[in-house]
């Protein structure tokens, strides 16, 4: 299960990024053709920020489909499986999107945010 | 337990240097340095004229989970690619024959190419002891809890290895045909072994991992007349997946078909000498 290594590295990468202020929220882009199960990140993820700064933090996950863009005609569609064709039958096409995993944005908690402000002051 | 990732004591990653029979800890186990709250003294005005619940920061962000991870296998294929190393790593899921198919063909090439290997297993070290049984330097990576080796583990056991200037780096994956997909180890290519036992839809079941593989090696074909195994369809599904992966069968107990894979080993290993990247730098 490689979704608790990768839950083990966003916990990290945002603590370490937030600098031991409270985090309340997450959101990760995670492509529905990348072989991690959002279910499985949920899972792990109240485990793995138990007792640091993200302990309680909500984790969102936003999915983005699997665009590709046929090299036989041209045409961009959307792929449901790693293995598509393209309507036109060819299976040669360049990958898009859908492959994300990608830590977009967090949320700072109250204490946090101003203490961010009382840096930038 | 660990309070941190609810790991057990027996989930810490190792380095077993075979030849010097010394175990060193992978110590980064993903332990936060980051825990509790720094409490800051809130004793100055921040005159805050509206109410507090209302007040959240949103931080972007807007970093790759695997980063860390892709710059650590960027900096391993510099390396090998520096040195002239063609590094392979084998995927497939266990029992597929990743350890026998390595036995003989170190036992095959050893006198034609320096060879290296680095084991990786969740325990023991049962694989590397085989593989210094055959004759070449070998190096056992444990990963506890973990489901597959990454770019930190390689580089480790690169270090341990100090494999010389145009050999062969061998790195044996953990048997699992999902995570060792997602995680580049700055290989030059991956080699999926797929053998007749499991079924000839298995690329199709692990889409993943054929996608991310330049070649697979169809493995225990000596045992065909036994089994309901279309090869054709095999085939025909891996290529389903990745229209260019390169299929040879072979059979690493009888020896059938291996000078196919030998060949292709041969060929990737000039290529790598010549500074010579074809499509393989493509699918990077």
């Amino acid at each position: 299960m490689h979704e608790l290594a990768l839950t083990q590295t966003i916990v990290e990468m945002v603590a370490a990024h937030a600098q031991g202020r409270t985090v309340k929220r997450v959101t990760l882009e995670v492509g529905k053709l990348t072989c991690v199960m959002p279910d499985a990140l949920r899972f792990c993820f109240d485990l793995v920020a138990a007792g640091t700064s993200l302990d309680g933090a909500c984790l969102d996950i936003c999915e983005i489909d699997g665009r590709a863009r046929c090299v036989a005609c041209g045409q961009e569609f959307i792929r449901h499986a790693v293995y598509t064709t393209c309507s036109c039958g060819s299976l040669d096409f360049t990958r898009i999107s859908g492959e994300e995993l990608r830590i977009k944005e967090y949320e700072l908690a109250f204490d946090g945010a101003a203490q961010i402000e009382r840096g930038a002051a | 337990m660990c309070v941190t990732c609810g790991c057990s004591e027996g989930a810490k990653s190792t380095v077993t240097n075979l030849t010097t029979g010394e175990t060193t800890l992978i110590a980064d186990h993903h332990h936060l340095r980051v825990h509790g709250h720094d409490h800051h003294p809130h004793d100055h005005d921040h005159g805050h004229e509206y109410p507090v619940h209302e007040h959240v920061e949103i931080v972007p962000f807007e970093q790759a989970v695997l980063q860390k991870n892709d710059a650590l296998a960027v900096r391993n294929r510099a390396w090998f690619e520096g040195r002239e190393i063609l590094a392979l790593n084998l995927v497939s899921a266990p029992g597929a024959g990743k350890t026998t198919l390595l036995e003989r063909t170190i036992r095959d090439l050893k006198e034609r190419y320096a060879l290296f290997v680095i084991e990786g297993d969740q325990t023991t070290t049962h694989d590397g002891e085989r593989i210094r049984a055959a004759g070449v330097p070998v190096v056992q990576i444990n990963t506890g809890t973990g489901c597959h080796l990454d770019a930190d583990m390689v580089a480790r056991g690169v270090g341990e290895l100090k494999p010389a200037v145009g050999s062969v780096v061998v790195i044996e994956n953990v048997g699992n045909l999902i995570c060792p997909a997602l995680f580049d180890l700055g290989e030059r290519a991956k080699v999926a072994i797929l053998s007749v036992t499991e079924g000839e839809d298995k690329p199709l079941k692990y889409p993943h991992m054929f996608q991310a593989s330049q070649v697979v090696l169809v493995n225990k074909i000596d045992l065909l007349p036994h089994l309901k195994f279309d090869l054709n369809l095999c085939m025909a599904n891996a290529r389903k997946v990745n229209s260019e992966i390169e299929v040879i069968q072979i059979s690493a107990a009888s020896g059938e078909g291996l000078k196919s894979w030998y060949d292709w080993i041969a060929a990737e290993w000039r290529r790598v000498r010549d500074q010579t990247y074809g499509s393989v730098e493509k699918r990077i």
